[in-house]
C-alpha cells in the first residue's frame, strides 16, 4: 500500500545517504588535494563518482523502489553514450595524430 | 457455476500476478497487459523520467565533446586544480570554491529528499520550508558560479582563448557549467513555485502531493549532473 501514498521511507535512510554523499565528496576532493596522479587518480575519481551517482539515483530518486520496467527505461538507454564515448575516443586519437603529423607541434 | 469459478480463479490469479510480478516476467506483464505500461507510476512522474533521460543525452553529448577536444588538442590542458584555486586568508587552497559548491548542491538534494518525505506525510509547513531551503541553496550555488565566471573572465578566459593553455578549455567550461547553471536556475524557480503552492494548500485540496516528488526528481538530476561535471571537468 506504499504506492497509494507514493514513496514513503524512513527519514533516517535519507540522512544516512546524505552523510555518505558528503563523505564521498570529501574523498574525491582529497584526491585532488593530495595530488594523486596517473591511473590511481582516474580510478578513484570514477569510483567515487559512480558511488555518488548510484546513491542519488537509487535512494533520492527512489529508483530502487520502482518496478523493473521503469528502471530499465531509465538506465538502459544511457549505455548508448558509452558507444559514443568509445567512437569519439578513437576519432580524437586520430585527430591528435594528424595534428601532430601535419602541424608539426 | 463451474464457469463462474473459472472466471473468479482467473481474475484472482491475474490479480496475484499483477501484485507480485516483478523481474523479467514483470516487464512482460507490464508491457503486454493492454493498459498503461508504468504501473503505479503517475503519468507526470513517467514524463519527468523521460525528460530527464533526454537531458542525460544532452549532458552526455557535452561531456563527450569535452573529452574529444581535450584528447585531440596538441596544447597542454590548463590544470583545473590551479585555475579554480582561491587564496583565503593567505592560504592557497586548490579547487576550494568547487568543493564548497559541491557540498552546497548535495545539501540541497538532502533537503529536497526530506521535503518529498514530508509531502507524503501531508506536513504542509515542513514541506514548504524544506523546499524553500532547497531553492535557497540552489540560488547560493548559482551565485557562487557567477562569482567563479566573473573571476575567470577577469583573468582573461574566453570561449576562444585563455592564458592557461588549450583554447578549448574556455569553450567547454562556459558551455558545460553554463548549461548546468541554467538548469539550476530553472530548478530554483520551479521549486519556489511548487513550494508556494504547497504552503497555500493547493495540493491538500487536490489530495495529491505527487508534484513534490516530480519536482524533486528534477532537482536530484541537477545534482547528479554536477557529480559527473565535478569528476570529469574539475578533477580529471
Amino acid at each position: 500500500m506504499a504506492h497509494a501514498e507514493g514513496q514513503q521511507h524512513p527519514i533516517g535512510t535519507y540522512l544516512k545517504v546524505w552523510g555518505l554523499l558528503f563523505v564521498l565528496s570529501t574523498f574525491s576532493y582529497l584526491v585532488d588535494y593530495f595530488q594523486i596522479h596517473g591511473y590511481m587518480r582516474w580510478f578513484l575519481i570514477v569510483l567515487f563518482m559512480m558511488l555518488k551517482a548510484g546513491l542519488i539515483v537509487s535512494v533520492f530518486m527512489h529508483l530502487q523502489w520502482e518496478r523493473l520496467v521503469l528502471r530499465c527505461v531509465v538506465l538502459v538507454p544511457p549505455l548508448a553514450l558509452l558507444v559514443l564515448v568509445a567512437m569519439m575516443a578513437f576519432e580524437s586519437d586520430y585527430v591528435l595524430l594528424t595534428r601532430v603529423l601535419s602541424l608539426g607541434s | 457455476m463451474a464457469h463462474q469459478q473459472t472466471v473468479e480463479y482467473a481474475a484472482s490469479h491475474t490479480a496475484d500476478a499483477t501484485v507480485q510480478g516483478d523481474g523479467w516476467q514483470g516487464i512482460v506483464e507490464d508491457l503486454s497487459a493492454d493498459r498503461k505500461a508504468f504501473r503505479d507510476v503517475p503519468w507526470g512522474k513517467a514524463m519527468m523520467w523521460l525528460f530527464l533521460l533526454s537531458d542525460t543525452f544532452v549532458f552526455g553529448c557535452f561531456l563527450t565533446s569535452y573529452m574529444s577536444v581535450r584528447m585531440s588538442t596538441t596544447v597542454a590542458w590548463p590544470n583545473p586544480s590551479e585555475v579554480f584555486a582561491l587564496t583565503i586568508g593567505g592560504a592557497h587552497i586548490p579547487l576550494i570554491l568547487i568543493a564548497i559548491m559541491t557540498f552546497i548542491l548535495i545539501s540541497s538534494s538532502g533537503t529536497m529528499a526530506m521535503a518529498v518525505n514530508f509531502a507524503y506525510r501531508r506536513d504542509r509547513a515542513k514541506t514548504a520550508v524544506l523546499m524553500l531551503a532547497t531553492a535557497a541553496l540552489g540560488a547560493t550555488f548559482v551565485s557562487m558560479q557567477a562569482f567563479e565566471w566573473t573571476k575567470l573572465i577577469s583573468e582573461g578566459v574566453r570561449p576562444w582563448t585563455n592564458p592557461f593553455g588549450a583554447a578549448q578549455f574556455g569553450s567547454t567550461f562556459f558551455m558545460i557549467t553554463g548549461f548546468h547553471g541554467l538548469h539550476v536556475t530553472a530548478g530554483v524557480i520551479y521549486l519556489s513555485i511548487v513550494a508556494l503552492r504547497v504552503s497555500r494548500g493547493v495540493y491538500d485540496r487536490k489530495g495529491n502531493y505527487q508534484i513534490v516528488e516530480i519536482a524533486g526528481l528534477y532537482w536530484h538530476f541537477v545534482d547528479l549532473v554536477w557529480v559527473f561535471i565535478f569528476a570529469f571537468f574539475y578533477l580529471w
